[in-house]
């Protein structure tokens, strides 16, 4: 299942990506996604959080390796398999999970729960649950920085299905048309629920419908955080430098059903096993290894320090008050501010 | 008589309807191989192939578009949105296509065009995923709408939406597919511009659909213990709406209390409240009590959500206070 990789338009090897640093950075935020996904599969299961339910697993290294190419001031949307992307922006943990408990100290106070976490002060600017829905507004943001000068990117992220869909096609259109700083990436799991990518799309290479906007288009293999990062670096410094949006597409996997209320039967057990023997946190952790920038007990003490910092969360969470009752009318609206 | 599952008494309409009339095909998201998001599409696409039973991309202005055109030219479509939630992105086909092509072409064409989809909230979707838009489809006129609250009458209904030669929204209720109920085997008809009394009663007057025919029947029960007979009126037919056996009701009655899942401004009460004081003003001994939910993008916190949405006590509570007896 090796990804065909576009062929690089001069792709540099970037020196950061060969850094220990920047790499255990990528690696432990792969870790993080993944054990705190793991975590919320369990208190799902335990009624600690409730309604629809998206995990990240097996689609770590698609968004570490583009969102860490950001800066805190650039934007991110997204849509309501958010959890690791929100974290990746640099949301707490711990409002993330106290948001998916339903908690007054959530990213949403509670009010919006897993689809929809929030953070104005990350620029991590919502999770949403109509497919397509976030691509017009990330549109907007982009005309906003190109309204006022300002220097950010705006990421937007959605999955294969959402491609299909027209708000996709006009927001593309208008970012290129309006030359808007957005990076597209569409995170292609080879789902949309149970239904794969070849019985939706008529163009399965993905990247390919940027062709039609007259926009820079990419296919990177979504299983190696490096590749990500590195592609990923190239479009944002485009759309930085040169105001150009992009589409970048990431091939990955969902090791776990769609939601965690979906039986997962329209595909085979060996699918699954199959990608996951390309399972990007091992990958990463064997390489570094091979290179001398990780032990196995550094990857030991790693995992135990991401487990105790989840279960933080989790505490922190549990221990956080429920939103008051006499609050339910509260943010309806805004108070208007005297200008 | 079968006892089924409102799941399966869809299912059974469907089934039916494809056996008899070639013309009829389904199509929506994940409603073929996956079955159904809930599941009431299951085995058709076994049994009639995909032709018949078409997976479609993620696209509900072309699911509903490519539904409205195959209806004008010969078939009988019936469209599926996964949720009422999704038809929002294509409210353009719905109201400016579906609804008015046969009126603003002269009566030139027609289109028999049934659109199934689940509304309601009370399952911590939040905000984006737990709507009842039955009104706003209601406002259109061009539109019929319904929203069966029993497993005999969604059969019944349904079977009559797809032979009906007119757009007909057909909704259903997230919370009421695994209810059970008795639904007559085979030829089995539900007009779909007739209410219906579901509940006899002298005191008030209990109108309400789909779900809240639940959460009304729970109401009728307690307040029999504390000596108050409600009768309940399903507005199964909402649009059009047959208001006869809602002013019949409030005849005997003198009281009526409106009962929606969704907001009340604008709502299925609203009009319903009108019509009861243009109709039957002089038999009224209070005004109507409107009941639906807090005026609020619905939020995902469990408490928060239980207290937004009506339930019964809210229906207890009012009639007790329409009769004077808090
Ligand atoms: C407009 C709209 N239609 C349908 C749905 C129901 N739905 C939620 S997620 C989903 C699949 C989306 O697939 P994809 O875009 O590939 O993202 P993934 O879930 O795989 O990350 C569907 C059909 C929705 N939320 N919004
Ligand atoms: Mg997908």
């Amino acid at each position: 299942m090796k990804v065909e990789q576009r062929p690089a338009t001069e792709r540099k090897q970037k020196d950061a990506l060969k850094d220990r640093d920047a790499l255990l950075h990528l690696y432990r935020e792969m870790l993080l996604i993944r054990r705190f996904e793991e975590k919320t599969a369990e208190m799902y299961q335990m009624a600690k959080i409730g309604g629809f339910c998206h995990l990240n697993i097996g689609e770590e290294a698609a968004i570490v390796g583009t969102i860490s190419a950001l800066r805190p001031k650039d934007y991110v949307y997204s849509n309501y398999r958010e959890h690791g992307h929100a974290i990746a922006k640099g949301v707490d943990p711990k409002a993330v999970m106290a948001e998916l408990f339903g908690k007054e100290t959530g990213t949403s106070h509670g009010r919006g729960g897993s689809m929809h976490l929030f953070s104005q002060e990350h620029r991590f600017y919502g999770g949403y649950a109509i497919v397509g829905e976030a691509l017009p507004l990330a549109v907007g943001s982009g005309y906003a920085i190109n309204y006022q000068e300002r220097d950010e990117v705006v990421m937007s992220i959605f999955g294969d299905g959402a491609t299909n869909i027209g708000a996709f096609h006009e927001s593309l259109n208008v970012a290129k048309l309006w030359h808007l700083p957005v990076v597209f990436v569409c995170i292609n799991n080879q789902y949309g629920m149970g239904t794969s990518v070849g019985r939706a799309s008529s163009v399965t290479e993905i990247w390919r419908k940027a062709c039609a906007y007259d926009m820079t288009g990419e296919r990177v293999d979504g299983m190696d955080v490096v590749a990500v990062r590195q592609v990923t670096d190239e479009l944002v410094a485009q759309a930085r430098e040169q105001h150009e949006p992009s589409l970048l597409e990431c091939v990955t996997y969902r090791y776990r059903g769609h939601s965690m209320s979906d039986p997962d039967t329209y595909r085979g057990k060996d699918e699954i096993k199959q990608w996951q023997t390309r399972d990007s946190i091992l990958s990463l952790g064997e390489q570094m290894k091979k290179q001398k920038m990780l032990t196995a007990e550094d990857i030991e003490k790693i995992d135990q320090e991401i487990t105790a910092q989840v279960e933080e969360a989790v505490k922190f969470a549990d221990e956080s008050p429920e939103p008051d009752p006499k609050d339910l009318y509260r943010d309806v609206y805004a108070e208007s501010e005297a200008r | 008589m079968a006892v089924l599952t409102m799941r399966d008494a869809l299912n059974q309409a469907l089934r039916e309807e494809m056996n008899r009339d070639e013309t009829v095909f389904l199509l929506g998201e994940d409603i073929g191989l996956y079955d159904g998001s809930f599941k009431v599409t299951r085995g058709l696409m076994k049994e009639f192939g995909e032709k018949r039973v078409l997976d479609t991309p993620i696209a509900e202005e072309v699911i509903i578009g490519t539904a409205i055109g195959a209806a004008m030219s010969g078939l009988r479509p019936v469209a599926e949105m996964m949720t009422v939630n999704f038809i929002l992105v294509a409210m353009d086909q719905v109201v400016n296509a579906a609804a008015h092509i046969r009126y603003m072409f002269g009566g030139g064409s027609k289109v028999p065009l049934v659109i199934r989809t689940p509304g309601g909230g009370g399952h911590q979707l939040g905000a984006q995923h737990s709507h009842s838009h039955e009104n706003w489809f209601a406002h259109v006129p061009g539109l019929k709408v319904v929203a069966p609250g029993t497993p005999g009458d969604a059969k019944g209904m349904l079977k009559s939406a797809i032979r009906d030669d007119n757009p007909v929204m057909f909704i259903e209720n997230e919370g009421t597919y695994a209810i059970k109920g008795e639904v007559p085997d085979g030829e089995h008809l539900v007009p779909l511009d007739k209410n219906d009394v579901k509940r006899q009663g002298d005191d008030v007057t209990i109108c309400a659909h789909s779900r809240m025919l639940i959460v009304a029947t729970e109401a009728a029960k307690e307040l029999e213990q504390q000596g108050i007979s409600a009768e309940i009126v399903d507005l199964r037919a909402l649009r059009p709406l047959d208001m006869a056996p809602v002013i019949e009701s409030v005849k005997k009655t003198g009281h009526a209390i409106t009962l929606e899942e969704g907001w009340r401004s604008y709502g299925v009460g609203a009009e319903v409240a009108s019509r009861i004081y243009e109709e039957a003003f002089d038999y009224l001994d209070a005004p109507v009590a409107r009941i639906g939910a807090a005026e609020v993008p619905t939020p995902y916190n469990k408490r928060l959500e239980r207290i937004a949405f009506p339930g019964k006590a809210d229906v207890v509570v009012t009639a007790r206070a329409l009769l004077g007896k808090n």
